[in-house]
């Protein structure tokens, strides 16, 4: 493998870490909220959560490359704080990536939080745990499955992504070239062997996350 | 120190109305009686503050958790409370040591008045500390929720149902504890339950609740000997009286003494001396005016006709009896009651056809 192509690899991993990371941290708010919230919003906050299933990438990559561009308002937003443009840098690349994978991370950990029921947040509240302490010492332990697969599902799903960081991010070496980008490269340029190797090699890593996910998820245990 | 529990609900949803108003005794078992959709839960519920009464107060003692009319509303994990549900709802991804220590962390040590090992003792549960929740059964299960509220230091436990999920083995595997409960705690225990003979044996002071209304409120025995009570009770009638084993006869009857008299009832465990609760139904009991040598019924006594109300069960009336003190309720048939001219203040025979011992 060349040393483009493990820069790529390279790349696609640490995009797919820092998103994963990032949609923890964001999603499980978001999916926690939408578990528990009797709201009006509700339907509204879930179907825009889960608009990046059915939309095709170009036209998340299109709007956001005009929302973070020169006229856009986040573009205006940052380059007022002397951060320069988000499109076709890793930071904008990553944000790009966060909204996309966004209801693979939600999804499953909202799934394992409504599962848990009222009752054993009731009873940890009756033994004293104020709601932050029963978020964390009973809501998320519980939850662990659902954490398991949207955080494999999310670094997966970043990982396969195309459309979007052709979009958003372009094709810039070392800064925005992951794998995808990489094997479409090598197939433009009629590389087969190395479009075999990389292509290979994602299809490996997806059938065996994959194949962890569907193996090692426990059914989850129920309350008692 | 006063600890008596004031506890006054209003709830108005679409399909149920809960309207209470009751001041309980700070120390025993208050059992809080009626059928499903009565409002028990509700009130419960409401109590440990897992619901919130738009108009409500709820006081124990000195500490108010509730008063709406000053917008005052302590969360539920600031009220020191054990609840049990009827589920045992252990913890899954904690051992029955991590269950029992999750309160035991959070309150106040300071109204730490069990220690764990002690309280494993008390219930029974030493050997299961090290378990999963997964490993244990039913009954179990339950009474290491029971230990887990108890740890949380609670000036109040409240059980909703905590024996309804159980067969009928578990049940009586659990019951001696609750009794334990009952003689070794200090802290008041509100029991909700379906189930009278629960009831009867369990609790000192008995609320009955029908379509979110307290029918009546106050010491087990006054209550249950009541015959103004509405129909949905009636068929269940009946008293609660406290005996004491007194004798192991030679052909297999154990003879118990109370205030009004002797019973018999087939050999029992329990050695001399042990007081029991014996469950005494309205339909068991009939009357005779003159003493009946020549009848097959064994247990007879001495009673005085107090008043008469009419049940709902078609030409029959409900006889309140006085037994040396005790209450005692006979139902009998309207034709029977007029032919034998049965008036309060009659002396009279009540012969007792069977009687129920609850342990």
């Amino acid at each position: 493998m060349e040393s483009a192509d493990l820069a790529a690899v390279w790349l696609t991993l640490k995009l797919a870490t820092v998103v994963t990371l990032l949609l923890l941290v964001i999603g499980t708010p978001i999916a926690w909220w939408l578990a528990r919230t009797r709201s009006a919003f509700k339907g509204v906050i879930g179907a825009i959560v889960a608009l990046p299933l059915v939309l095709p990438p170009t036209v998340i990559g299109f709007y956001m490359l005009v929302v973070m561009g020169p006229n856009g308002p986040v573009g205006q937003f940052t380059q007022s704080l002397g951060l320069g443009l988000l499109p076709f840098t890793f930071p904008g690349l990553v944000i790009a990536s966060v909204f996309y994978s966004l209801p693979f991370v939600v999804q499953p950990i909202q799934n394992a939080f409504e599962a848990i029921g009222d009752r054993p947040l009731e009873v940890a509240a009756t033994l004293r745990a104020s709601p932050w302490d029963t978020f964390w010492s009973v809501a998320v332990p519980l939850a662990k499955p659902g954490f398991l697969s949207g955080a494999i599902l999310g670094f997966a799903h970043t990982i396969g992504e195309f459309g979007i960081v052709l979009m958003i991010g372009g094709n810039i070496p070392d800064k925005t070239r992951v794998v995808s980008v990489q094997i479409y490269d090598h197939v433009e340029a009629l590389e087969y062997t190395q479009a075999h190797w990389l292509s290979g090699g994602m299809v490996l890593f997806s059938f065996l996350v994959l194949l962890g996910l569907y193996t090692f998820n426990p059914a989850r245990r129920k309350a008692l | 120190m006063n600890s008596e529990i004031r506890a006054k609900f209003r709830v108005d949803r679409s399909d149920f109305q809960l309207d209470v108003d009751l001041t309980l005794p700070g120390r025993g078992v208050t059992a809080l009686f009626g059928h499903s959709g009565s409002g028990k839960t509700t009130c419960l519920r409401a109590m440990a503050g897992l619901e919130r009464a738009r108009e409500g107060y709820f006081s124990i003692g000195d500490e108010v958790w509730q008063d709406e009319s000053k917008g005052h509303f302590v969360p539920p994990h600031q009220r020191a409370l054990g609840v049990v549900f009827q589920e045992a709802s252990l913890f899954p991804h904690l051992s029955v040591r991590g269950n029992m220590e999750f309160g035991q962390k959070r309150a106040s040590t300071a109204a730490m008045c069990f220690e764990l090992p002690e309280v494993a003792e008390l219930l029974g549960i030493g050997h299961l500390l090290e378990r999963n929740p997964t490993q244990l059964s039913g009954g179990e299960r339950q009474r290491v929720a029971i230990a887990r509220a108890l740890l949380a230091a609670p000036k109040i436990l409240l059980m909703d149902e905590p024996l309804a999920a159980l067969d009928l083995k578990r049940k009586l595997e659990i019951l001696p504890y609750l009794e334990r409960l009952h003689r070794e705690l200090a802290i008041p225990i509100i029991y909700v339950s379906h189930s009278p003979d629960e009831v009867a044996r369990l609790a000192d002071h008995l609320v009955l609740l029908d379509e979110g209304k307290v029918v009546a409120s106050g010491p087990l025995k006054d209550v249950l000997s009541r015959i103004d009570l509405p129909a949905a009770f009636a068929d269940d009638a009946g008293v609660v009286i406290e005996a004491e084993i007194v004798a192991h006869e030679a052909d297999d009857l154990t003879r118990l003494e109370f205030s009004g008299g002797s019973i018999f009832v087939s050999r029992r465990q329990e050695p001399v001396g042990t007081w029991r609760r014996c469950r005494i139904h309205a339909r068991d009991v009939s009357l005779a005016l003159v003493p009946q040598t020549q009848s097959s019924i064994l247990n007879c006594v001495s009673a005085m006709v107090v008043d008469l109300a009419p049940t709902n069960t078609p030409g029959h009336v409900l006889v309140k009896l006085d037994v040396a003190g005790e209450p005692l309720l006979a139902r009998i048939t309207r034709r029977s009651a007029e032919r034998l001219n049965i008036r309060p203040g009659l002396a009279l025979r009540a012969q007792i056809k069977a009687v129920a011992l609850l342990a």
